[in-house]
């Protein structure tokens, strides 16, 4: 709940959804309708009250600078933020982000981009790329917050969410989609089980260059925002699939936890699996469950995360979600029908079905860099 | 001419009587005679319904004796019987177990959530449901290594007691309860898998065997505390204050301290068996600590647990502890049982445990040390369903006293400290020790503990949760129904009706 920004809605929207993604190794360039085709091929998934991408390498020019995308409810809250982000960060370009007018998208809010830096004197201690990104970190978390009105949709660097309240095709119509040139995109249409008709609430949702999409409901979704929220993390967009992109950077980013071993905590091996591992394995096991016990994601999901070095997929525990991925020379695929691939990728040269808990991962070629 | 009534009326069918005397061999407080036929003194009666459950002509009656007070809600025959009674001795009145007074019971304010459409529900008999869970102190984060493609854990395992089912048996000292009931305890918590605590009356040599199920406990007036004792188990207990009588020791009278009970209190026999109000060498939280380390070190390292009564300044109180060192905070609510305690202090001092596992819980997180250690949830949990509350409100395990008691054939009449159960649990008297059966009494704690598994695993499953540290301190997919704003605010609890949020 919001009610200190004039959202208090008193909800947090279940929803069932479609995700799609893909992601070029060799960080070949696509354009944004690709991601907006295949998204679209999946209409039925969605109930047009949401619907969001996330795309990666699409700011090549500002690559070094961290890109905020903000929402604003009006130009007084712009104002507000505009005066909060000067005094923490030197900003090196702000504009409008370029839109169209799509007829059934009725009084969108204020989209802006920034690409910025922390300002050395802001940050005192720490001159490295580590402290930066915590500092930014929490800025993002204090805007959110803590500025009525004003919501930060990604953070990262040469990346950007956008997103809203419509269908997919609609939603990559006004954010001028076709106009990007991107190595990983990240697609998401929502059917939310209750509309509070709030752009926030689309997802992907991020943190820095953490961008999750998220088909599920999260059952445990109480005690881990309980347990991002020890670590400095408010969830504000009022849908439980925040939390996730929170988890993901306070693991992954924060605490140094391999991508491989990320599944091992979000969705733990059954301790019936564990029993029957050998030492190291089990132990291994053992104590990820006992450790990281609250950041277990319980309930039906699966997701698709971008982040700095690549794209992954996961499944829960069961697998109550769908999740197909398939491979095309240097792309991968990740979507929640094959039909969402096959609509961009006619001829895969592989496809296959997840399983419960099994990490799906394209990472960049390094000599690309 | 006699001021106070019995409190029940025992009626015998004389047409159904046969004479037999068992109920006159069966009741422990000597409230039925044989002569010509059985004539009952109820004034002895204490409504344990021995004689009734082992009367084969189902002759025997025991209701409330219905004597007539002038109808008055502020001078309730509790208050008017305790006068007479003071009047009489000038004495603190005592009781056993827990508080029985009408105050707000929280758990029976609070509501669960289930799975309608958007999250399926999972059914524990065809899927997983996994209840393991770890008690003790743990890291915050892991470091891990690799070699030849395998990732290795780089951080060193904590020590911690691993249990099947989050239900553990609460301390009863060997001395408040029976060997035999004492014994059942211990049969049971290695057949569950879980562990139970000693209370503070030591282990019985012949009950080591059972050691890595029992956390030994040290207490104020360090019965039976001696190297082997504090080596023998799976860890030790510190006990600083107990749900049902803060801030007071303990009192085991002379009755109760026959050879046996000596031996391992390590006190000469028939000699009342004092416990200290506080423990003399901790006077503060920096001599807790001191202890704290010296039973570590004197155990070989095993971890700690600290015991403490639910009191209002709880939050901080854990939090302190917990910085001390100990792996383990056992916080005990104001129902919590006890086999001696005065009436003022059992039923007037301490606050309920729904209250205190939730600030406990929420201060820890807070302070960004809710790793450093358990909370084990203690003082009446009834049901499965108070255990699951109260493992949603912030504790990983609860620990049942009073319903193990139960279980062994209690029938809650609140006269333990009499040394007189008819039931051979809360007494001493061979003869009626030997009525309880251990194998029979572990039979019944282990069918407990498994029907309220399969009601946590029924519940965990309608609300879609296949591990129990996903709905540890997960409270939203708990509701407050009646419960008044702030106190839903101190439990961290949404009303009735608000949606997740």
């Amino acid at each position: 709940m919001r009610s200190e920004c004039g959202y208090d809605l008193g909800m947090r929207n279940p929803c069932g959804c479609g995700i799609t993604s893909f992601l070029s190794a060799r960080r070949r360039m696509f354009g944004g309708e690709l991601i907006v085709r295949s998204l679209h091929n999946m209409v039925e998934r969605g109930n047009g009250l949401g619907a969001g991408y996330a795309g990666y390498g699409i700011y090549p020019e500002r690559k070094d600078h961290y890109a905020l995308h903000l929402m604003y409810e009006d130009e007084q809250c712009r104002q507000s933020t505009e005066d909060y982000l000067r005094l923490y960060f030197r900003i090196f370009e702000a504009e409008p982000i370029p839109t169209r007018l799509v007829a059934s998208i009725d009084s969108p809010p204020i989209f802006f981009r920034y690409f910025v830096l922390p300002k050395e004197d802001a940050l005192e201690t720490d001159w490295t790329e580590p402290a930066w990104d915590e500092f930014v970190m929490s800025r993002v978390t204090e805007v959110n917050s803590k500025i009525p009105g004003a919501f930060v949709l990604s953070s990262g660097k040469n990346m950007g969410v956008f997103k809203g309240v419509g269908f997919p095709l609609e939603i990559g119509e006004f954010f001028r989609l076709d106009e990007y040139q991107g190595y990983c995109w990240i697609g998401h249409s929502r059917f939310p089980t209750n509309t509070p008709g709030w752009w926030g609430g689309a997802h992907p949702f991020t943190m820095l260059d953490t961008a999750v999409v998220h088909n599920g409901e999260i059952s445990s979704y109480g005690i881990n925002r309980r347990y991002v929220e020890m670590f400095g993390y408010r969830c504000t967009m009022m849908t439980d699939s925040e939390v996730v992109a929170y988890l993901i950077d306070l693991l992954h980013r924060k605490h140094k936890i391999p991508l491989q071993l990320i599944p091992a905590i979000l969705a733990s091996e059954f301790w019936k699996n564990i029993d029957l591992m050998e030492s190291e394995m089990k132990k291994l096991h053992e104590s990820i469950r006992q450790v990281y016990g609250s950041a277990l994601l319980n309930g039906p999901f699966a997701i698709v995360v971008g982040h700095r070095d690549g794209m992954f997929g996961l499944a829960d525990r069961v697998k109550l979600r769908p999740m197909i991925a398939a491979k095309k020379d240097d792309v991968l695929y990740i979507a929640s029908e094959e039909s969402a691939i096959r609509e961009i990728c006619s001829e895969p040269d592989s496809v296959w079905m997840p399983r419960a808990g099994e990490l799906v991962s394209g990472s960049y070629e390094e000599v690309q860099q | 001419m006699r001021m106070i009534q019995p409190d029940f009326r025992i009626e015998i069918d004389h047409e159904k009587c046969r004479k037999c005397g068992r109920c006159v061999f069966n009741c422990g407080f000597g409230a039925l005679k044989l002569r010509d036929r059985v004539i009952p003194e109820p004034e002895r009666c204490a409504g344990c319904h021995r004689c009734v459950s082992f009367c084969p002509e189902q002759a025997i009656t025991v209701e409330l004796n219905p004597l007539a007070f002038r109808p008055n809600e502020n001078w309730t025959p509790g208050h008017i019987k305790a006068i007479y009674k003071q009047a009489e001795t000038a004495g603190i009145l005592l009781t056993g177990m827990g508080n029985d007074k009408p105050y707000l019971n929280i758990n029976d304010h609070l509501l669960l959530d289930a799975c309608q459409v958007t999250n399926p529900s999972i059914d524990p008999l065809r899927e997983p449901m996994e209840l393991r869970t770890y008690l003790g102190r743990r890291q915050d984060r892991l470091e891990f290594n690799r070699e030849n493609g395998k990732w290795s854990i780089k951080t060193p395992e904590p020590k911690l007691l691993k249990v099947e089912v989050p239900i553990l048996f609460a301390p009863m000292s060997y001395g408040s309860i029976s060997y035999n009931a004492f014994q059942a305890l211990c049969l049971a918590a290695k057949e569950l898998d879980t562990l139970m605590y000693t209370g503070e009356g030591g282990l019985p040599k012949e009950l080591y065997a059972y050691g890595d199920h029992i956390i030994l406990q040290v207490a104020s007036g360090r019965f039976g505390v001696h190297p082997e004792y504090l080596n023998v188990g799976a860890g030790v207990q510190i006990k600083i204050g107990q749900g049902a009588k803060p801030g007071i020791g303990g009192h085991l009278p002379a009755e109760k301290i026959p050879q046996h009970i000596s031996r391992t209190r390590m006190i000469p026999e028939g000699t009342d068996a004092l416990s200290p109000a506080p423990q003399h060498d901790i006077y503060s939280i920096e001599d807790l600590r001191m202890l704290i380390y010296a039973l570590k070190e004197a155990s070989g390292y095993k971890p700690v647990c600290v015991k403490i009564a639910a009191v209002h300044n709880v939050a901080a109180i854990a939090s302190g502890i917990l910085r001390a060192g100990a792996d383990q905070v056992y916080l005990d609510g104001f129902r919590g049982g006890t086999g001696a305690a005065p009436f003022i202090t059992r039923d007037h001092l301490g606050i309920p445990i729904e209250v205190a596992v939730a600030v406990v819980d929420q201060r820890l997180r807070e302070e960004g040390i809710r790793h450093l250690g358990t909370i084990v949830a203690a003082g009446s949990v009834r049901s499965a369903a108070d255990a699951v509350k109260l493992i949603a409100l912030g504790a990983d395990a609860v620990a049942i006293g009073t319903a193990a008691l139960l279980a062994m054939g209690c029938h809650l009449c609140q006269k333990c400290h009499t040394g007189n159960c008819s039931w051979g649990i809360a007494t001493q008297r061979a003869e009626l020790v030997r009525r309880l059966d251990p194998e029979w009494a572990a039979d019944r704690l282990v069918n407990l503990v498994r029907g309220w598994e399969h009601e946590i695993k029924e519940v965990m499953g309608a609300m879609g949760i296949n591990a129990i540290e996903s709905l540890r301190g997960n409270r939203e997919r708990l509701r407050g129904l009646g419960l008044d704003s702030e106190t839903l605010k101190i439990l961290g609890v949404k009303p009735a009706g608000a949606p997740m949020g």
